[in-house]
Formats: structure tokens, C-alpha cells, sequence
């Protein structure tokens, strides 16, 4: 049978890639955020997994509003992205030192 | 080695794969649709999982959303990708070191006896319908954070058309606030002047 480590594990490896997939892609914005949408599916599958294996069906419902906050957050992100590029022509991180920091 | 184990290794390798794609694909269209893979696989484990209602919810709301969208603005987007892979293998290490730290210190925390011991599903878990006790707890207990989370969705609507709105130069539109507020005087200057004869004298003879 499948016990809940297992899913725990995979949860943990997707995490891992999603953080090397930023220290590769750290200058690509758009893959950038498909590696939080990565970190925030792993951190979903976590939820579901508790959820199921302690029959507790509150785990789910936060499922949910991570995926309503998600979808918020990458549209946002998204549009910020494409006013980007229509000012610098670039999706480059490392170009982005207009504000001196 | 039953059958729910063997899919849930199917599923789970197909996962961490397609993640690993989205992470080094060359081509960010690929990446995309790497995340779809990705997203697919996720909700067949939460189907394993007897969560079938946010597995549709993810499919639907993902794949036919989000994607969708990451995908309008991949291809939208004239990217130059050569100069975006200058040095993507330097941080290589560090970015495995890191990961490598992460999967151990979750190791050391999932292998304990607690986790490997639950096997079964929980009570109210393995015959319940899941749509409808997640629907109960959503509109009971969790009524005014749904709430909270519609207006969240309302601001992020606003918030990228606010965003990325830009009005054409070249375009001829109507200012219903400057018509209204237009007055005779405005428009119309009555002047008053001597009357003239020459009229009277150009006249022909």
C-alpha cells in the first residue's frame, strides 16, 4: 500500500526542483514563475496527502484557496511581466535595477 | 505490489520529470507545456488521493486557465533565449546543494515510523463524497474566507487590466463630461462692428 511518506517525498522532490529551477533560471522571469507554480503544486500535493491520510477534509479546503491565491498571484504577475517588456524589451531579472537597490 | 502503487509511481515519475523539463527546457513554450504535463499528473495522484473534486478543479482552473494564459504571453512575447541561457549551468551547484538539503532534511523528518505507519485512509475519507463534504465545510465553517477569496480574485482582475490598459494615440473618442460641461459662449462670439458702405458701393452701376 501506498503510505503517506511516499507522497510526502514526492511532494519534497518537486519542492527541490522547483528551488533548482530558480537558481538556473534566475534570469528568466517567465520560467521563474512556473517554478512557484511548481512549489506551490508540491506544497498542494503535501495538503491533499494529510487530508486524505488523516481524514480531516480542512486540508482540502485550503487546497482550494491556495489555488484561487495562485491563479491571483501569477496573473498578476503575469501582467507585470508583459508591462515589462513593453518598457525594457527584455525579461532579463538582472536588468531590472531601475530602482537601485 | 498492488495497483495503486504502481500508479502512483507512474504518476509520481511522470510528475517529477515533467517538473524537471519545465526547469531546464530551452524553450519556454516547452517549459509550458512541460507545466501541463506537470499539473496532469498532479491531479491523477490527488484522484489516488479520493480528492476529486480539486483534481478537476486543478485541471480546469490550471491547464484551462493559467496556462492557457502563461502560454498567450510566451508566445506573445519576442524573447531573446540565448542571452537569457548566458551562464544558466554557473549557479548549478549551488542550486543542487541547496535541493540536495532540502530532500535530506525532509528525509530525516518523513522517515520517522509516524509517517511510513499510515497506510490507510482516514476515517470519512475512504467512502464519503468528496464534492459534497468539501462543498458543506466551504459554505459553513469557511463561508466569509470564500468570500475573501472572491474579492482576491476581483482585485487581481482589476489589477492586471489596470496594468496592462494603454489607450491608442490615434484614437478619436468622446469626452461626455467636456460635452456637457460646453457653453454658448464658448462656442459662439457675437462682435459687434460699424455697419460699412461698401457694400452699397461696389454694387454695380
Amino acid at each position: 500500500m501506498v503510505s503517506l511518506s511516499w507522497y510526502l517525498g514526492v511532494g519534497a522532490l518537486l519542492f527541490a526542483i522547483s528551488v533548482v529551477g530558480i537558481f538556473l533560471n534566475r534570469k528568466n522571469l517567465i520560467v521563474l514563475l512556473m517554478a512557484i507554480e511548481l512549489m506551490l503544486l508540491a506544497v498542494n500535493i503535501n495538503f491533499v496527502a494529510f487530508s486524505h491520510y488523516l481524514g480531516d477534509y480542512h486540508g482540502q479546503v485550503f487546497v482550494f484557496f491556495i489555488l484561487t491565491v495562485a491563479a491571483a498571484e501569477s496573473a498578476i504577475g503575469l501582467a507585470i511581466l508583459v508591462v515589462l517588456f513593453r518598457n525594457l524589451s527584455t525579461i532579463d531579472v538582472q536588468e531590472l535595477d531601475m530602482l537601485k537597490g | 505490489m498492488d495497483a495503486q502503487s504502481i500508479l502512483f509511481l507512474i504518476f509520481s515519475g511522470v510528475l517529477l520529470l515533467a517538473a524537471l523539463r519545465v526547469v531546464t527546457a530551452r524553450n519556454p513554450v516547452h517549459a509550458v507545456l512541460f507545466l501541463v504535463l506537470a499539473f496532469f499528473s498532479a491531479a491523477a495522484l490527488w484522484i489516488l488521493l479520493r480528492a476529486e473534486f480539486l483534481a478537476i478543479a486543478l485541471v480546469l482552473v490550471y491547464v484551462g486557465a493559467v496556462m492557457v494564459l502563461f502560454l498567450f504571453v510566451v508566445m506573445m512575447l519576442d524573447i531573446n533565449i540565448d542571452k537569457l541561457r548566458q551562464g544558466f549551468w554557473r549557479n548549478a551547484p549551488w542550486g543542487f546543494g541547496v535541493a540536495a538539503l532540502i530532500v535530506l532534511q525532509m528525509w530525516l523528518v518523513l522517515s520517522q515510523p509516524q509517517w511510513q505507519g499510515l497506510t490507510q485512509a482516514g476515517p470519512g475519507i475512504a467512502n464519503a463524497d468528496n464534492t459534497r463534504a468539501l462543498g458543506m465545510l466551504t459554505f459553513t465553517e469557511y463561508v466569509f474566507p470564500l468570500q475573501i477569496a472572491g474579492v482576491i480574485l476581483l482585485v487581481a482582475i482589476i489589477a492586471a487590466i489596470g496594468l496592462t490598459l494603454r489607450g491608442r494615440k490615434d484614437s478619436k473618442s468622446q469626452d461626455p463630461s467636456r460635452q456637457v460641461q460646453a457653453r454658448a459662449q464658448d462656442r459662439v462670439r457675437l462682435v459687434s462692428m460699424p455697419t460699412e458702405d461698401r457694400a452699397r458701393q461696389n454694387k454695380l452701376p
